[in-house]
């Protein structure tokens, strides 16, 4: 976090330290692990998607504020979402909502979370 | 012994005041010396070299040449043409893994250590498609090599022992001298990755007695994309070429080619002269000051930052690699808690790192805002990291224009930050 809004800021130490949706779903429809190799940061998705629908999501992880704090975001803004309007995030505008300029070597952290949401809701449609 | 502060007058980048460079393990600032030399190349004798019979190409030639004389001198070299100039540690690695890989067969062993970068693992992981084995030698508690378990994994199937000088995490400074003499004594090839000693000790490659020995450029004061594969003049005779091109060749028909002789032999196409000639001006540079005296103030570097590690005791601090600076070169990895892989199994829902932990892109980027450089990730080791249990460290690393006035800069943040995120 180089170039921060305070408020920006504290709104990813809060989910860095408070992540959301922390945890394993049992039985899940959907399990995705995307790792950093730039660091070796990790991401565990489980998801419950129905009738195309992301109904409930939970992650757990290793990884920096930056990826630990972009997933917890994520996971908030995508439950209740259609998947195909998952895959429809675009890269800049998820970076832009997070309001703190990363680098490019930190955007990689800070997209990890959405990359493998993406790999689910691709692989979940190719199904239907 | 020279003085830091004086040595940073000479590098143009430092002056600026928002940077404290501590990540010299990766790539190393730039002296005005090897930028001038590099300037001078291109506005006063800039051609192709080998080649043209007029004024400029000759000067050109000559520079190249001479500049592979100075750079061999440094490495210890009786003779230049042992001395071939490749674009880095990492091709230099490539090289001998493609021209030795084809003499090997099924079965053979080649012997490395668990402490070595990507680029000393993956060139010979390429050999393993045709049943190529690859062994590890173990490290001991201290993270110094274990020497004992190198020699145990010796035997008539071992082909090939390659081995780092200084490892770019722990910064162990392996025996290599006594490691390349097991080798010779068993027939074995050896080869030593210098990346993190050339730029940090004296090094004598005839004295290690190694068949080839390979470093980088930019890691001590040169360009980047300028590198040297030294090596025995018959163990480099018996090479087959890396790459097919013009000025590696004798003769050439239609239907086969003839060699030069080494070191061209192994330099196809234009080479980096602009990069030739940066690198002498920076051996130029190091040899003024005294690699003994490089060595010594990178020694005194870290005593100082253990004994301040001592006398801090920053809450959760780590550092790795062996605690006696007489076997350590000017590397200090380290974390704030502890860093482990992770694993979809072992991870507890409750708890996202480990009390007290900051991740090591924090620490970086947290150290960044006070304008202090360091490195963050696995630092392409990503063997050792899992073997320290580790996913990722932080890790400073020392040179000639880092004075005790950076290390205390430095600690004294770490400690801020230990108390923050």
């Amino acid at each position: 976090m180089n170039v921060g809004n305070e408020g920006f800021e504290e709104m990813i130490l809060d989910h860095y330290r408070n992540p959301r949706n922390y945890g394993r779903i049992e039985h899940p429809t959907s399990a995705i692990t995307e790792y950093n190799p730039v660091c070796g940061d990790a991401l565990h998705f489980t998801v419950n998607i129905r009738n195309s629908r992301i109904e409930d999501i939970k992650f757990i992880g290793r990884g920096c504020s930056v990826s630990m704090a972009a997933a917890s975001i994520l996971t908030e803004r995508v439950k209740g979402m259609e998947i195909h309007e998952v895959e429809q995030i675009r890269e800049e505008v998820f970076l832009k909502s997070l309001g703190i300029y990363l680098g490019p070597v930190r955007e990689k952290c800070a997209l990890l979370s959405l990359n493998a949401l993406k790999k689910i809701a691709g692989g979940k449609r190719d199904e239907s | 012994m020279f003085d830091s502060e004086e040595v940073k007058k000479d590098f143009p980048l430092l002056s600026r005041r928002d940077v404290v460079y501590l990540d010299n393990a990766a790539t190393t600032q730039k002296p005005k010396q090897v930028i001038e030399a590099v300037i001078d190349y291109y506005e006063n004798h800039y051609s192709n070299v080998h080649r043209g019979i007029y004024t400029l190409s000759e000067e050109a030639t000559d520079m190249y040449e001479k500049a592979r004389e100075n750079i061999a001198r440094f490495v210890g070299l009786r003779d230049a043409s042992s001395l071939v100039f490749v674009r880095n540690t990492t091709e230099a690695l490539n090289l001998l893994s493609y021209s030795l890989g084809t003499r090997l067969e099924s079965g053979d062993e080649i012997l490395l250590t668990e402490m070595e970068h990507h680029s000393n693992i993956v060139p010979w992981q390429f050999l393993q498609s045709k049943g190529v084995r690859i062994r590890y030698a173990k490290l001991t508690e201290s993270g110094l090599l274990d020497v004992d378990d190198l020699v145990s994994k010796i035997n008539r199937r071992t082909k090939i022992l390659s081995v780092s000088h200084v490892s770019n995490v722990l910064g162990s400074i392996n025996p290599v001298k006594e490691l390349c003499s097991y080798a010779r004594d068993n027939g074995i090839v050896s080869i030593v990755d210098g990346a993190q000693a050339v730029p940090h000790m004296p090094v004598n490659v005839d004295e290690i007695g190694c068949d080839f020995y390979a470093f980088s450029g930019h890691k001590m004061l040169g360009p980047s994309g300028i590198g040297g594969l030294a090596g025995k003049p018959e163990a480099l005779d018996e090479l087959i070429p890396f790459m097919g091109g013009g000025e590696m060749i004798r003769t050439v028909t239609y239907e086969s080619s003839t060699y030069a002789d080494v070191p061209l032999k192994f330099e196809a196409g234009t080479p980096n002269v602009e990069g030739a000639v940066g690198l002498s001006a920076a051996v130029n540079y190091l040899r003024r000051l005294g690699m003994q005296n490089v060595k010594k103030h990178e020694m005194d570097l870290m005593q100082h930052i253990l004994n301040l590690e001592d006398e801090m005791s920053i809450r959760n601090l780590r550092s790795y690699g062996p605690r006696d600076v007489t076997h350590r070169g000017g590397v200090y990895a380290f974390n704030i808690g502890n860093q482990p892989s992770f694993s979809v199994d072992d991870l507890s829902e409750d708890s996202t790192l480990a009390r007290g932990a900051i991740h090591p892109h924090d620490i970086a980027a947290e150290l960044n805002k006070r304008g202090i450089a360091v490195r963050s990730g696995h630092h392409c080791a990503m063997p050792l990291m899992g073997l320290l249990g580790l996913a990722a460290t932080a890790r400073a690393s020392f040179y000639i224009y880092n004075g005790k006035s950076d290390v205390d800069l430095f600690m004294s943040a770490l400690l801020e930050i230990s108390r923050g995120l």
